[in-house]
């Protein structure tokens, strides 16, 4: 019974050793070489848009209705202490270092993470992959890097998206509905906002979760089983695992940036 | 006939592969001539499409040697492998084509990424290879508007759009009506002539087989059970071949899978 177990515990770590070398090997053969920017330029711009453009709603819809609520419970308690004026500090601070990029990870997970799962994951179930790769093109740098790269630039981006507008859902709520100053909303977040400590932090948060997301998607994708049951595993393996390890990411740069 | 002397495209010499524990090809020998229509045939689940990604180097053998040409695919790098394969194509069961592209891109992808050539001379590559397959009016079609035949035939003007020296039919007379049969079985044999071709149609449908191969292997049992021309098939005295030719259910292969004795299973189940 207890060999069993210890048995089956022994099998998934391998298994994840394993799932973590052909991650990397995968990454290896997409980033391996002389990327054809030029070439592959349309190719590019369509994993731009269909990644990047396409995920603006629901991150600015997101990003407004978090700067809403966080204007509305942070002005309760400061108001408190007679400190309405610390609301630009208090929005600004929390969107900047913590919820602009793991919000935005989490959502950029939910939506573009799992289409990638499940588009390359189909591509391979009906042999598209293995297609390309008898015409002797590489899937990984074909279907693979633009996918990855797309990932990796543009969700930075969203997260920069989210944060601003979070900070004008707070100015909605914060100014125009409670009517805490409009100077001081901005002058105090000016003051105590550092560009180093805060936004470069904050950017380097969403770079990081932006790799672990998207390596994340594509790999499980790519990795599937081509049966319809193995890709709707994957894609709820993609949103579970990356919202895990965003979160697990998140804690530890957060030790480090924001600790000593 | 030159065939005894012309070296084959392809040949396999003793080659073994096993997945895991299962060995798939025990030393297994074959040679497909140049210029021909050769089939491999075989009960279903021997690795018929395995053998064929053997062929392409997307798998590796345990053990023997596969020429094509005058390279040994197993043992070539990265590089190699690739240049080899942009003389060999290899349509696939479900064609494979890209969903998210037109039938003319999907014709003009392998000429697009292989070569620098201007997209007028493309366009008329590709509406050249869709009118051998009788598909020309269709190349501003989805693949998910195409009807299973029609894909196959899109796929197949893929297959050839960089006219390749080797091609390899996976199953392409599965899941179609009659019409659509005899269009791809026509299709093979005259794009096989016609272009100066070597094909190898992996396939179970023996009838259509038979009638455009110039050559049949039939295998079974992890090797070579039979081969020849469908005549010299026919008349082969291997009671294994005469099943498959004939389709019996029950024979050297067995109807019912491995099991425990019937009645004392059903006697257990009382217990």
């Amino acid at each position: 019974m207890i060999l069993d177990k210890l048995q089956q515990l022994g099998a998934a770590t391998l298994e994840t050793i394993q799932g973590f070398g052909r991650a990397t090997l995968m990454l290896a053969g997409a980033l391996w070489g002389r990327p054809r920017f030029v070439k592959a330029w349309p190719l590019y711009i369509k994993q731009f848009y269909v990644v990047g453009v396409l995920s603006l709603l629901i991150i600015v819809v997101s990003g407004l209705f978090i700067g809403m609520v966080l204007a509305l419970q942070g002005y309760t308690v400061l108001s408190k202490f007679g400190a309405e004026q610390m609301l630009g500090p208090l929005v600004a601070l929390s969107l900047l270092r913590e919820l602009g990029p793991v919000v935005t990870a989490l959502l950029f997970a939910g939506r573009a993470g799992s289409a990638l799962t499940a588009e390359i994951g189909l591509m391979k179930a009906t042999e598209q992959l293995s297609g390309m790769e008898m015409m002797a093109v590489d899937p990984l740098r074909r279907i693979i890097a633009p996918r990855l790269w797309a990932g990796v630039i543009c969700m930075p981006l969203l997260a920069m998206i989210f944060t601003a507008v979070g900070i004008l859902g707070g100015h909605l709520v914060g100014v125009d509905w409670l009517g805490v100053d409009a100077g001081g909303y901005w002058s105090a977040m000016q003051a105590n906002v550092d560009f180093e400590q805060d936004v470069l932090n904050g950017i380097i948060k969403s770079t990081v979760f932006a790799f672990v997301v998207t390596v994340i998607a594509l790999h499980k994708g790519f990795d599937a089983v081509p049966t319809s049951e193995g890709i709707s595993r994957a894609t709820t393996q993609t949103v579970v695992t990356a919202s895990l390890a965003v979160l697990g990411f998140d804690f530890v740069l957060t030790a480090v940036m924001f600790g000593g | 006939m030159d065939k005894a002397v012309a070296k084959p495209l392809v040949d396999i010499q003793n080659l073994t592969f096993s997945r895991g524990e299962r060995v798939i090809y025990d030393d297994m020998s074959m040679q497909f001539a140049r210029g021909k229509v050769t089939a491999i045939m075989g009960p279903s689940g021997i690795g018929k499409t395995t053998l064929l990604r053997l062929i392409g180097g997307q798998l590796k053998p345990d053990a023997g040697h596969i020429w094509f040409e005058d390279q040994d695919i197993p043992t070539l790098g990265r590089r190699d492998l690739y240049q080899a394969r942009k003389k060999m194509s290899m349509l696939f069961q479900s064609g494979a084509l890209f969903s998210d592209m037109t039938v003319f891109d999907n014709v003009a992808f392998p000429i697009r990424e292989h070569t620098k050539l201007p997209e007028e001379i493309i366009r008329m590559m590709v509406l050249m290879k869709l009118e051998s397959v009788g598909l020309r009016g269709a190349r501003d079609l989805m693949p998910a508007e195409l009807s299973g035949g029609m894909a196959r035939r899109a796929a197949l003007a893929r297959a050839i759009a960089l006219d390749p020296q080797l091609i390899m039919y996976d199953e392409p007379f599965a899941g179609q009506d009659p019409i659509s049969m005899g269009v791809i079985v026509r299709l093979i044999r005259s794009l096989n002539d016609a272009l100066g071709l070597t094909s190898i149609v992996v396939s179970h449908d023996v009838n259509e087989v038979m009638s455009i191969a110039d050559y049949v292997y039939v295998v079974a049992e992890r090797r070579v059970i039979g081969h020849g021309t469908p005549e010299q098939l026919r008349q082969h005295e291997s009671p294994l071949v005469q099943q498959f030719l004939q389709g019996l259910a029950d024979g050297p292969v067995p109807f019912h899978f491995k099991a425990a004795d019937y009645a004392q299973e059903l006697m257990e189940l009382k217990a």
